[in-house]
């Protein structure tokens, strides 16, 4: 395996991880807050939708991604009334908006576009063109160092660069801020909040309204980044991958990064050689692909470290009993 | 008010008699979709072309999920629909069951296999890989690098019956061609997920792949939009995709679902059934697309070598070897 693979496959990673971060960061700022999402497939769904739709009919792609976001943000806002405001159970709720995103995109699609539940190809403007950051046509030469800057580095769309810098920012908010202290207090003991004279209600409120916003980028990135266009179901599976990397992380912004970037190395390692041959035995792959599933059932046993969820989570807070 | 009634009664009495009178056509599209852009939509096209000629009306259902099959068949069954057709392999064993239940009812089905053709079932199977072997011989002849790639959607025997069918004829122009080939995945995701289908096409491309055939439904469209970005020629399948990257696409693999499913509605009730009915080269059941936005990439020789053995294969003188003969491939390893 020379340089070049390497680093093809490295640069699969990184547009594979892309989604997978956002995703994981939004159920990260939400579950620690005390509020499970596994709605985050549906708003990315939505979000995908609303981008495309928007930046083939407007022919910009940042107006596209408002509108994802937007549309993330209204199935956020769901999220919150039913299991906030009206104490509802949030698994159920969550799947609702799963099937309501599967449902509502492809029917808005076919009545606008009249395509099948997809939207036209986005042209040039409507998606996002690949960044060349500063110098890296001149630094291609310098050895190893060169082609890592050029193809691996550089060349992404401006939502990969967002989506890593969303990891600092993440990290920065939840633990040097005063709002992330009592975001993650809300998540582990929300009596001791609500006792300090802090809203419950509103915390959690931001963190799914977080959520929302980074679901939708992820969403945005998706249909208008990686593909020219919405096709139906197109997230496939992509939020609940996403939960499994943030059981992987334990909850913590930086692991979610490496439990990403892991399971991104996974898939592109699947797509590039389907099955491995090591010699002794042939690596299915199948294997490959289940993996990331495989690899967070054994976090969740206890093999390596404890993964330890929010203690209020799925919790609605009750003030008075 | 009562007047109301009176028109309301009156017309449903009506609908109630045009339907005992003349049994409507039901369609039960498969997983992908209706308007999958490929293989469902060929059907649906089917029946929207015999509506127009007939000005007949049919009823139809996208199926949601794979339990809601039986249910499907038996409420269009028990409703008079007559024949029923199913799109999709996956349905053929509940069709088997439910069949019997309904002596009077002619089911159809496109894509299936049943060892034993119950009495009032019509089973439709193409030869894809003899239409696959034809854009096979394209691709080999359009390639420079010669390297080709093939990505399948979900890894059923049925895609893996294109893929072989695909590379016999890539073989068959050049011995010492590279096929790359890929499937999406193994669970129905896999027809739509054009994410996975970019990343694929790129893996490929990266690997020499200079023309690339998709036969991955939904997967497909991301698989094309990668090859048109990345400015290498890709190859759609079951509907006419040519469209879709005019000058892009080199051709595609049409299997004509929409003839076999006007030509069921066509014969209604008097359906030829308890049998199967295959569909190849001869028949016009598959074949390639050419139309005005990929003329200018198929040359004259291309043209003539692949009608040439188009013709052989109808004769006999070429025999494309089947996936299902033996479960094996003898020029690709999946």
């Amino acid at each position: 395996m020379d340089l070049n693979t390497i680093l093809q496959i490295l640069d699969s990673t990184v547009r594979l991880a892309t989604p997978l971060l956002l995703a994981c960061l939004a159920g990260l700022f939400s579950e620690r807050a005390g509020i499970f999402d596994i709605g985050l497939e549906g708003k990315m769904l939505a979000a995908a939708f609303f981008a495309a739709a928007f930046a083939s009919v407007t022919g910009s792609v940042w107006i596209g991604v408002l509108a994802g976001i937007g549309a993330s943000l209204v199935l956020s806002a769901i999220h919150g009334l039913a299991s906030i405001t009206f104490r509802g159970n949030q698994l159920i709720s969550g799947v609702a908006i799963n099937f309501l995103a599967s449902g509502m995109t492809v029917l808005i699609a076919q009545d606008m576009f009249e395509q099948g539940g997809r939207t036209p190809s986005l042209m040039a403007g409507g998606r996002f063109e690949p960044i060349t950051l500063p110098f890296a046509e001149s630094l291609q030469a310098v050895p190893v160092l060169g082609p890592i800057y050029h193809d691996l580095i550089s060349g992404h769309s401006a939502l990969v660069y967002v989506a890593f810098l969303m990891v600092p920012l993440s990290w920065w908010v939840l633990f040097r801020t005063r709002f992330g202290l009592r975001l993650r207090a809300v998540g582990e003991n929300p009596a001791a909040v609500d006792t300090a004279g802090v809203s419950v209600i509103g915390l959690r409120f931001a963190a799914v309204a977080i959520c929302g916003v980074l679901c939708g980028i992820a969403g945005a990135y998706l249909a208008t980044g990686l593909q020219a266009g919405f096709v139906r179901e197109m997230t496939a599976g992509r939020g609940f991958i996403a939960l499994a990397a943030l059981i992987f992380a334990k909850w913590r912004p930086w692991y979610a990064l490496y439990a990403c970037l892991l399971f991104g190395l996974l898939q592109a390692v699947a797509l590039r050689y389907q099955n491995i041959d090591l010699g002794v035995f042939v690596l299915p792959v199948q294997f490959m692909d289940a993996l990331p599933y495989i690899l967070t059932v054994v976090i969740l046993a206890g093999f390596v470290g404890r993964a330890i969820p929010p203690r209020a989570g799925g919790e609605p807070y009750v003030k008075e009993r | 008010m009562t007047f109301m009634h009176k028109i309301l009664a009156s017309t449903a009495a009506l609908a109630l008699t045009a339907g005992a009178a003349l049994a409507e056509p039901a369609l039960i599209y498969d997983l992908g979709g209706k308007f999958d852009k490929s293989f469902n939509e060929a059907a649906y096209n089917g029946a929207k072309r015999w509506a127009e000629e007939t000005g007949g009306s049919y009823r139809d259902i996208e199926l949601q999920s794979e339990a809601q099959r039986e249910q499907a068949l038996r409420r269009f069954a028990e409703a008079g629909a007559n024949p029923i057709i199913t799109t999709g392999f996956a349905i053929a064993p509940v069709i088997e069951e439910v069949a019997p239940d309904y002596p009077d009812t002619k089911f159809v089905n496109i894509d299936g296999f049943l060892p034993e053709v119950p009495d009032n079932v019509a089973m439709i199977a193409f030869q894809e890989h003899q239409g696959s072997y034809l854009v096979g011989m394209l691709a080999a002849m359009a390639s420079d690098s010669g390297t080709v790639g093939f990505i399948g959607g979900m890894d059923v025997p049925l895609i893996r019956h294109f893929g072989c069918g695909y590379a016999q004829g890539v073989k068959a122009v050049n011995p010492d061609i590279k096929i790359v080939a890929n499937m999406t995945g193994t669970t129905p995701t896999a027809w739509n997920d054009p994410v996975k289908g970019s990343e694929l096409a790129k893996a490929q491309i990266s690997q020499g792949a200079d023309v690339i055939y998709a036969a991955a439904g939904g997967t497909g469209v991301g698989v094309l939009q990668t090859a048109a970005d990345e400015g290498i020629l890709s190859i759609g399948v079951d509907s006419n995709q040519n469209h879709l990257h005019p000058g892009k696409v080199l051709t595609s693999m049409l299997k004509r679902v929409d003839v076999a499913v006007f030509n069921a509605m066509t014969a209604g009730e008097n359906l030829e059934t308890g049998t199967t009915l295959v569909l190849g080269l001869e028949e016009d059941g598959v074949g390639y697309a050419v139309d005005e936005n990929n003329k200018d990439l198929l040359t004259d020789e291309m043209t003539a070598a692949v009608e040439e053995a188009k013709q052989k294969i109808i004769d006999g003188e070429i025999e494309v070897v089947s996936y299902y003969a033996n479960d094996s491939c003898p020029v690709l390893n999946f």
